[in-house]
């Protein structure tokens, strides 16, 4: 039991790439953090510092207070799960889980107890005597945790260690690592590329790119109130809807009709290096059928007309997409996350509108739709620095607070 | 997805395999039935000796030359194999895993020595030994031997180092081993197939050169087997050492071929399978 902290740790290569910049981050003792970012933003390069499996350029990286730059991963008492599983292949799952305390020298009798125990918790106890070939890449991934958890390190560092799973099981794993870390109680470190894990997971979660970290924090924060543009793309399923806006008379022009501001928002345009043109956000659960809309909630939003495009009925709700005419929202963010989303090459002439409607809404494919959404829930980001301008004291407020 | 064969299809296969071991094997068998011809029959294009004898084993084991040429060729190839097997494993082992300056010079240079004509280095090695008095002697052939099987050593063993996933060693290291653990524990359990397939390439190499053994060598101390064989002359000069010669032959291929069944049960495929992935 421990907690980590990185004191502005860079990780710098040979060549001159920056893999990880001055990070800095304080993990609890008995915390559940999250690493998550897209391929190549330096989460699993922090893991590995953090193991000891990568050398750390500059900053300090302290394991229960001490000092632990230098030392070799075996004195480091911490355990990892790979996203790859890493089994060895020439010993049965019994001998795998004991590697670790055999190297540590206890006795056989104390070794075979511990690995019992870990077995049961992990429901492994037939499977011990198999060789790894013989196992479903379920099981695999488990004996992959038992082994990280039988010598009760210090804390667990997890690379991944759901991707290779097919999608049905890794929600079931995914309930089972969150149950194990609560039940154990040890300080854990999970890098992940998928932000579903990282929501339901994680007691915060700490997003990065391109080797920085952008905003640490619990989930939900994340969600409700993203620091900037790059967070709030990346954070949530289906992602944001990012529309161009351009700033007129205090007012927003934008392809849903003119949005208004309000003071606080407006004191902020009003700068004389306030940008003229602006991205606004909006998530598809903030957006609802006109039909379907009491005057009270009425009046705390916007209407406007737009033809179906698609209508997916998740039985729960439905999710309607919507063709907008106008100027397509563009940032440097925005172009990394379509491209990390492998949907960069991939769009259509006008910008494409995603909202979550009630599953009583009667939208249907190709007819015009009147479509609320709630101005309480807006951000606007500056579309050179990525900067959430909506947010105050660290809480989005919408664009018209006063 | 494998394509069910059909009956036919397996009796082509089958026929041509038949046709192919056949073709392989017939020298080695004639080699050996002539073996245990008696000097008379020698000749007479039977395959099937009319009359068995064993006086061609009797002689070569009589004749001092080849007992000692057959400790010399034992001596010298499994020494050579066992150095250029650990040698060539840690250099593998380097190549496969770390990146250090020079590395694609020392592959290279390996390869250079492997595709150098041996027959060119014949008279230079020759001159060298004798100036430093290896000629005639098991270091003088165990060296050169060492030196051309290196290559060979290198390039299977690296081939098999880099089928084995780094993460296990990287695993093994966070389960608390130290480096010379995790090859010692992990890795080299993993690559004996690498080194047992090395250790038989290498160890046939050895055993059956010639060209060496006969510029290096000038008496029976150090002269191996095939040598040996080519100074085969009978107990006279009107004496045939055809029988002899080939009971000789038969008498060697023996090791060799204890040495690549003992250690053929353990090239076992499919070793690192489980390791990784789903």
């Amino acid at each position: 039991m421990a907690d980590i902290v990185l004191d502005k740790v860079s990780k710098r290569f040979p060549d001159g790439t920056v893999a990880v910049q001055d990070v800095d981050l304080e993990i609890a003792d008995g915390e559940f953090v999250i690493l998550v970012g897209p391929s190549g933003c330096g989460k699993s390069t922090t893991l590995n510092m953090i193991a000891g499996l990568e050398d750390i350029s500059s900053g300090e990286l302290r394991i229960a207070g001490q000092r632990v730059n230098d030392k070799a991963p075996r004195d480091r008492d911490i355990a990892m799960v790979f996203q790859s599983y890493a089994l060895y292949p020439n010993m049965t799952v019994r001998e795998n889980m004991a590697f670790p305390l055999r190297l540590a020298k206890l006795d056989r009798a104390t070794i075979d107890a511990k690995v019992d125990e870990a077995a049961k918790v992990l429901e492994l106890t037939p499977l011990l005597d198999r060789k790894p070939a013989n196992l479903s890449g379920g099981q695999r991934q488990r004996v992959a945790m038992g082994r990280a958890i039988v010598r009760q390190p210090k804390a667990f560092l997890m690379d991944e260690p759901l991707s290779n799973l097919d999608a049905k099981l890794r929600v079931q794993m995914r309930t089972v690592v969150s149950r194990l870390q609560k039940q154990l109680g040890t300080t854990t470190v999970y890098v992940t590329h998928d932000q579903t894990e990282a929501m339901t997971l994680g007691d915060r979660v700490v997003i990065m790119r391109g080797g920085a970290v952008q905003q640490v924090g619990p989930p939900q924060e994340l969600y409700d109130h993203p620091r900037n543009l790059f967070v709030a793309g990346f954070i949530g399923s289906p992602s944001m809807n990012f529309l161009h806006a351009a700033v007129s008379e205090g007012r927003l022009r934008t392809a849903l009709g003119d949005v208004p501001v309000g003071d606080r928002l407006r004191r902020q345009l009003e700068g004389a290096d306030a940008p003229r043109e602006l991205i606004l956000g909006i998530r598809p659960e903030h957006f609802e059928d006109a039909e379907l809309i009491d005057e009270e909630t009425r009046r705390r939003g916007m209407e406007f007309d737009a033809p179906v495009d698609i209508v997916e009925s998740m039985g729960s709700d439905k999710y309607v997409y919507f063709t907008i005419e106008g100027e397509r929202a563009t940032a440097a963010e925005l172009e990394e996350l379509a491209a990390d989303a492998g949907a960069a090459d991939f769009a259509g002439a006008g910008s494409s509108l995603v909202t979550r409607l009630s599953a009583e809404s009667a939208a249907r494919e190709g007819e015009n739709r009147r479509v609320w959404f709630n101005l309480d829930k807006i951000h606007l980001f500056d579309p050179s620095t990525g900067r959430n301008l909506t947010l105050h004291e660290g809480r989005a407020a919408g664009a018209l607070a006063d | 997805m494998a394509v069910e064969t059909t009956n036919r299809a397996k009796l082509r296969w089958g026929l041509l395999d038949v046709i192919v071991v056949v073709f392989a094997l017939i020298p080695v068998l004639w080699i050996a039935s002539l073996s245990f011809k008696t000097p008379g029959t020698l000749t007479d294009g039977r395959f099937w000796p009319r009359e068995w004898t064993l006086d061609n084993y009797r002689t070569i084991f009589d004749t001092d030359q080849f007992v000692r040429a057959l400790a010399n060729s034992i001596g010298i190839a499994l020494i050579a194999t066992l150095i250029a097997v650990v040698l060539g494993a840690m250099a593998a082992y380097a190549i496969s895993r770390l990146d250090f300056p020079g590395k694609k010079l020392l592959v290279g240079v390996s390869l250079l020595i492997a595709m150098f004509p041996q027959v060119s280095l014949v008279s230079p090695l020759f001159e060298i030994e004798r100036q430093l008095g290896l000629f005639d002697t098991w270091p003088g052939l165990i060296l050169p031997y060492i030196t051309f099987a290196l290559p060979l050593a290198i390039y299977t063993l690296s081939a098999f180092f880099k089928q084995i996933p780094w993460d296990l060693e990287k695993a093994a290291k966070m389960d608390g081993a130290t480096q010379g653990q995790a090859f010692r524990r992990v890795i080299a359990p993993l690559a004996a197939p690498g080194l047992f397939t090395t250790a038989i390439l290498v160890f046939i190499f050895c055993w059956n050169d010639f060209l060496f053994a006969i510029t290096l060598t000038s008496t029976e101390r150090a002269r191996t087997v095939p040598v040996a064989l080519s100074f085969f002359t009978g107990e006279s000069q009107f004496e045939d050492p055809t029988g002899a010669i080939c009971a000789a032959a038969v008498v060697i291929t023996i090791p060799i071929i204890l040495f690549v069944l003992f250690f053929q049960r353990r090239i076992v495929s499919g070793l690192t399978s489980g390791a990784v992935k789903g």
